[in-house]
């Protein structure tokens, strides 16, 4: 974060940290009235009001049947997170050091980035079936490509001096990736594992949604189509707290690794 | 590091070296060049932008292999690699910005099989003979572009390399931190017994400092001049005012000034 900033200019540093507070808290009391206001605006028929909701969430959590659910989701989750960061930082890696493999695949990631890949669900369900592997698979679609391209990008922009540093130093290959290509590429290869997070979360909700009788997603669906309001937005609001919370937890980390001149 | 068997004083030996980089557009950037490295020497290079300068301490150290000719350090061929022994700082910033002062001063021995105790004495020293002693724990984001190329400097002595090779390492300091860190190079090379080769655009930096200075042409680079300044070899920047340092620089100017034209594109 820079020091010349409007924010730092018209703040003393003792009043930053509770203005940072009051600032998040203006936030989320802005978010819960607006959450009230359409709530007792649709009178209920889309999303029940905060308090409603907290309290139904409440009951849901005590039962078993929430926590199967969301377990279900978890795992298939983390299979595609895990997947997604893995192979996209290994593609990531290839395409960055090979400059023409890289050059050749870029714009096919990035076109294939753009696709509303909703479109090809069906495809999905064809080669992977009902259940597990498609909400994986379908995961994955989304988490990859960002991944990908982030590490990538961060493997092209490395300044070419300290790869000719690490020559005048004699490293070996290995001891250049892991001294210096890796922590370079850090803060980059962080922010695409925060993307990558979102979207192999929401690519995972998206095929539980359609296809599956299980996770989180499902049960949204489910709460719409028996027209049981709370529990759909309940479902909603547990998503977007935890999402949340993880991004605000990768930001964290990637402010830490980050410590380059110019951003 | 051991020292070196060979007792023969030429530290470094160029040999008809050319170097030309496969375009498109193809660009003949250096030579040929012809060039003998006295063994603990101060040499310096100036010549006009883009002549070749950084392309002659590539080939030099042995990142890069010449196009044709050859180049020997310590009486061995290098073979597009990088022998031990030989410190380079390169012109452009190449401070680690995820480590501190301190961690990147001490990146240069990672590798090294020296002593804990040692290796922290080497960098201590180091990291204070560059005035960077207050600022060990900060990081490169935190400091001025001078002290970010101070810190690559003290990288580098850590290793006690027999060649230095440095490419500009003072263009980004104001003219008094440029002399007083002239200075502290002076005692560093007095101290080390270390070849030392220093391309600067500053004419009376090179003046001051060199043992012996090599003039290059415009594009492709060849040495069109050598001067000998045939200074002690305890002196410090109070020399500039000694007669021989006007003459010195008038004749480095001369040599330079039609060149630097050409690369302007005016005739001379
Ligand atoms: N990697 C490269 N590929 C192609 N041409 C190059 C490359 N590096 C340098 N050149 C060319 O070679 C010539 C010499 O470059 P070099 O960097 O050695 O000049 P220099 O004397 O160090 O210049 P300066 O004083 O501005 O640092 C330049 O004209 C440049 O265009
Ligand atoms: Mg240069």
């Amino acid at each position: 974060m820079s020091d010349i900033s409007l924010e730092n200019a018209l703040s003393t540093p003792t009043s930053r940290r509770r203005i940072r507070a009051f600032d998040a808290v203006v936030m989320t009391l802005l978010m819960l009235a607006l959450w009230q206001a359409i709530g007792s605006w649709t009178k209920g028929v889309a999303v029940s009001p905060p308090l409603q909701t907290f309290v139904y969430l409440f009951g849901l959590l005590r039962t078993g049947m929430f926590w199967d659910h969301a377990a279900a989701t978890l795992a298939a989750f983390l299979l595609a997170f895990g997947l997604s960061a893995l192979i996209g930082l290994a593609l990531g890696l290839i395409f960055g050091i090979r400059r023409f493999a890289g050059e050749v695949a870029e714009p096919m990631l990035a076109g294939f980035y753009t696709i509303p890949k909703v479109t090809l669900y069906p495809v999905v369900l064809l080669v992977f079936g009902l259940g597990m592997s498609a909400k994986v698979a379908f995961g994955v679609m989304h988490g990859l490509v960002p991944m990908t391209l982030f590490t990538l990008g961060a493997v092209r922009n490395l300044p070419p001096v300290l790869i000719r540093t690490a020559k005048v130093l004699r490293l070996s290959p290995g001891r250049t990736m892991l001294w210096i290509l890796v922590p370079a590429c850090l803060p980059d290869i962080v922010n695409g594992l925060r993307i990558s997070f979102s979207l192999s979360l929401l690519g995972v909700l998206i095929g539980e949604m359609f296809s599956s009788q299980r996770g989180l997603g499902f049960l949204l669906v489910n709460g719409m189509a028996q027209h049981n309001v709370p529990l759909s937005t309940a479902v909603v609001t547990v998503i977007v707290v935890v999402a949340i919370a993880a991004n605000t937890l990768m930001l964290r980390v990637g402010g830490r690794t980050a410590r380059r001149p110019n951003p | 590091m051991s020292p070196p068997a060979v007792t023969e004083p030429s530290h470094v030996v160029l040999n008809e070296v050319v170097r030309r980089y496969e375009g498109p557009p193809a660009i003949h950037a250096l030579g040929s060049i012809d060039l003998v490295l006295r063994r603990g020497e101060f040499f310096s290079v100036v010549g006009p932008s883009g002549c070749g300068k950084s392309t002659l301490l590539d080939v030099l150290c042995g990142l890069v292999r010449p196009t044709s000719g050859s180049v020997q350090f310590e009486g061995r061929e290098l073979r597009g690699e990088v022998p031990d022994g030989i410190g380079v700082v390169f012109q452009e910033d190449s401070s680690m910005p995820w480590l501190s002062v301190r961690q990147n001063v001490a990146f240069g021995l990672r590798t090294s099989e020296l002593s804990q105790k040692e290796i922290t004495e080497r960098v201590d020293h180091a990291v204070s003979f560059m005035g960077l002693a207050q600022f060990s724990g900060h990081y490169p984001a935190q400091l001025s572009g001078g002290m970010r190329q101070r810190v690559c400097i003290a990288r580098t002595l850590v290793l006690r390399p027999r060649l230095i090779l440095l490419d500009e390492p003072f263009g980004a300091l104001d003219q008094q931190t440029r002399l007083l860190m002239g200075d502290e190079l002076l005692r560093l090379w007095r101290e080390t017994g270390a070849t030392v080769m220093l391309i600067t655009h500053a004419l009376d930096e090179a003046a001051m400092l060199s043992d012996r200075v090599g003039v290059m042409s415009a594009r492709p680079g060849r040495f069109i001049d050598m001067v000998e300044t045939g200074w002690p070899r305890d002196r410090d920047s109070r020399i500039v005012s000694d007669a021989t340092f006007g003459t010195v620089t008038a004749r480095l100017w001369s040599s330079l000034r039609a060149e630097s034209l050409k690369t302007m594109g005016r005739a001379a």
